[in-house]
């Protein structure tokens, strides 16, 4: 079921387009990666979502109904740019927070409770911002971002800032979220985050969406036929026959078992690739190469460009 | 509005409950009245110490007629002991030695040779008494050479004290006395509290802006609520502030007037006062008759000055010339990233204010001059100027026209700033150029 969708999404500044015509399309219960390069139009799709600013035109639902100003109270945003009152203590501005996202003071309190201790940072509560650690004060906005039950959340780089430890106690959550029935749209730029956690993706550059789709389905179509193989013994590929019908990417010699990244020509296939192989070598392992985030991330921002 | 009130109870509260807001709210009316006590307690407990003066008189002109009073007593010494005391002053019997040349008459000088240095008060006190013996002199020769019989009377008796009773006219032909004085008083006093109010309180909007934005708690923010209602709580929850604060000193002001009263009321102290006041030459007891009558006068005056009007005005003009103010102050405060942004946009708002505050400084001289006139209609100079008019009277029409024009002009300001709040919170790291806030004003939502 579709919880959040963007259609034909618009919007420009004085003096630039930020947004052309964009759509999206958020299942309930997923995590959807919205990526791109800097300056892309990510943060503006964000704020439109967030109603912060409104679109030219096109339309922006949730719930299979027209955003109207109340759902700020269903949506939880995490910015990237975010911070907290300096000289406010923590646990009264969680408060403040969680009061502006419509909860009640006596809600919003018990609600804290649960997480400053799932979080262990009860002892902070008196505390004023100023006087907590970046990572620290990250936590308190994650839990401000989360604390009212939102439907959809909007995660804006959350784990900068994080040490490993936390980064893994923020992923745990988020997916706890997700499994509880929560919408997630995640924007970051670290795309190993995005392999692990989001089920679909959609690329922003220069103001247009270049690409949309499942993770997995996204990768494997960005697969250039390139094959991890071990083999045993000695074997020399470059100066054998095979390096004139494949593509030899490397070959790394190291003793008793030896790797070869190879790629076969348009016109061939893994079968063949693999007969041509085991008439001339012991064969370990065979995988194919599909390749990580990164690699498509890159790839396609430049093709863009 | 729920949400208004949310955040004008976080500014307020936050303020409040400040250190610096308590102290300087209980001190501000402490140092006002030590302003007002401490002289008053110093010269009651001024010089009780007794200064015994050697007076050596060359010209034989004063001999036994400068007369001692309480604490300063005059010894008058012959040659030979003014010798030895010139020698050593510090190691003599006396505080001073008062030296008078015999050539005095030509001259009119005398010395005072001291090892310390001479009070303020000790040596005007030295200088009258001197004055006034060579004075009445001076007069008997006068006479004695004219001749003109009860001359000293009859000079006496040219010191004219000239009183002006001001009647103004009221609708109706109905005459008032009003009092020009009071009114010039009232007129600066409630002037300068708007341009304080505004000065202080406008500040405050900025830095509250700039702090949400500098520390990024914004962006957090404007995702529940809309930047206008972030603003109007901010503007409305320091205006409390504000309002708290005054409240406040009025309060304390009245407790340490009714305490100062007291003060001057205790017979003892009282007695002191009174000791002071006729010590200082007998000023004071010349004086008094008429200051009594002043001040009688002043008080019926304050009866006819309409209080309901000027203290409604006050409250409109402190609230519209405040809202009008702060909002250009959130908008600024919106649009910098630094402190040090702030100069080129503080500039044209301070501008008006200060104007004011000197268009003001004329406007209590002639109420109804042109240039207060046109200064209490234009809304940006209008709250201060038109304060420091009403309590000389402003006809209803003025009024009403300045009225008027402050409203559309503190709503327009504030759908302006809105309009650049919104866009200039979320405006990182560029120093913005007024061209570029005016396109601001372009962007749709």
């Amino acid at each position: 079921m579709e919880l959040f969708s963007a259609k034909d999404v618009s919007k420009s500044y004085a003096n630039h387009q930020a947004l052309t015509k964009v759509s999206i399309s958020v299942e309930q219960g997923s995590i959807f990666g919205l990526l791109g390069p800097n300056g892309a139009g990510k943060t503006t799709l964000i704020r439109i979502i967030n109603q912060i600013t409104a679109p030219d035109s096109g339309s922006v639902w949730l719930n299979g109904q027209p955003l109207k100003a109340d759902d700020v109270y269903k949506i939880g945003y995490l910015p990237e740019e975010r911070g907290l009152y300096k000289k406010m203590k923590v646990g009264e501005q969680a408060l403040y927070l969680g009061q502006l996202k419509g909860l009640t003071r006596r809600d919003a309190m018990k609600e804290l409770k649960v997480w400053f201790e799932k979080f262990e940072i009860t002892a902070w509560w008196d505390k004023k911002a100023m006087e907590l650690s970046k990572g620290m004060q990250q936590k308190v906005q994650f839990i401000c971002a989360v604390l009212h039950k939102p439907s959809l959340l909007i995660f804006d780089e959350p784990f900068s800032g994080f040490d490993p430890i936390n980064v893994d106690i923020i992923t745990r959550e988020i997916l706890k979220m997700r499994d509880n029935g929560s919408t997630i749209i995640f924007s970051t730029h670290n795309m190993e985050s995005v392999e692990q956690l989001c089920d679909h993706i959609a690329l922003i550059d220069k103001s247009k969406k270049i690409l949309d789709g499942p993770t997995q389905s996204i990768r494997e179509k960005y697969k250039s036929n390139i094959y991890d193989i071990s083999y045993r013994g000695a074997f020399d590929f470059q100066n054998h026959e095979l390096a004139r019908k494949y593509n030899i990417l490397s070959d790394h010699k190291n003793g008793d078992v030896n790797k070869l990244s190879i790629q076969y020509n348009e016109g061939s296939n893994s079968r063949e690739l693999i007969r041509d192989l085991v008439d001339n070598v012991e064969i370990v392992a065979f995988n194919e190469v599909i390749p990580s985030m990164n690699e498509v991330f890159i790839k396609v921002v430049k093709q863009n460009s | 509005m729920h949400k208004i009130i949310l955040i004008l109870k976080r500014e307020y509260s936050t303020r409040v409950q400040k250190k610096s807001f308590i102290v300087l709210t209980l001190l501000m009316p402490i140092l006002m009245s030590a302003l007002f006590i401490l002289p008053a307690y110093f010269v009651s407990m001024d010089d009780k110490e007794t200064r015994t003066i050697a007076v050596y008189d060359g010209s034989a002109l004063f001999l036994g007629r400068i007369e001692s009073s309480e604490f300063t007593k005059f010894r008058f010494v012959p040659k030979e002991e003014y010798l030895k005391v010139k020698e050593d002053v510090k190691g003599s019997k006396y505080y001073a030695l008062l030296v008078i040349n015999p050539n005095f008459v030509t001259t009119n000088t005398v010395q005072v040779v001291s090892g310390s240095n001479i009070p303020f008060d000790l040596k005007s006190q030295i200088k009258e008494k001197i004055q006034s013996v060579i004075e009445k002199d001076k007069m008997a020769e006068v006479i004695k050479q004219t001749a003109i019989p009860d001359l000293e009377k009859r000079i006496e008796a040219t010191h004219t004290r000239i009183n002006i009773e001001t009647i103004k006219m009221g609708d109706g032909g109905v005459a008032k006395k009003s009092s020009t004085e009071i009114g010039m008083v009232l007129g600066y006093i409630f002037g300068f509290m708007i341009y304080m109010f505004i000065f202080i309180y406008g500040g405050m909007v900025m830095q509250g802006v700039m702090e949400e934005k500098q520390s990024r708690i914004v962006e957090v923010i404007i995702s529940s609520v809309k930047p206008f209602q972030l603003m109007m709580g901010k503007i409305v929850g320091i205006a409390l502030v504000g309002l708290t604060q005054f409240a406040i000193w009025v309060f304390l002001g009245f407790v340490i007037i009714s305490a100062t009263k007291s003060f001057y009321h205790s017979p003892v102290q009282a007695q002191q006062v009174q000791d002071v006041m006729a010590q200082s030459q007998d000023v004071a007891q010349q004086v008094t008759p008429q200051q009594v009558d002043q001040m009688q006068e002043m008080f019926s005056m304050i009866g006819t000055i309409n209080f309901p009007l000027i203290i409604a005005c006050f409250l409109f003009f402190f609230i519209g010339g405040y809202l009008l103010y702060s909002s250009m102050f959130a908008a600024v405060g919106s649009a910098i990233d630094t402190q040090e942004d702030a100069q080129q946009f503080m500039l044209p708002i301070m501008l008006p204010i200060i104007l004011s505050i000197m268009v003001m400084m004329s406007a209590i001289k002639s109420p109804e001059g042109p240039v207060a006139f046109w200064f209490s209609i234009i809304p940006f100079t209008s709250p201060v100027v038109m304060m420091a008019r009403i309590p000389f009277g402003v006809p209803a029409w003025q009024l009403a026209l300045s009225m008027v024009l402050m409203v559309i002009t503190f709503v327009g300001m504030v759908w302006v700033a809105g309009k650049i709040y919104r866009t200039g919170i979320l405006m990182y790291g560029k120093k913005p150029s007024w061209k570029e806030i005016g396109k601001w004003l372009m962007y749709k939502s």
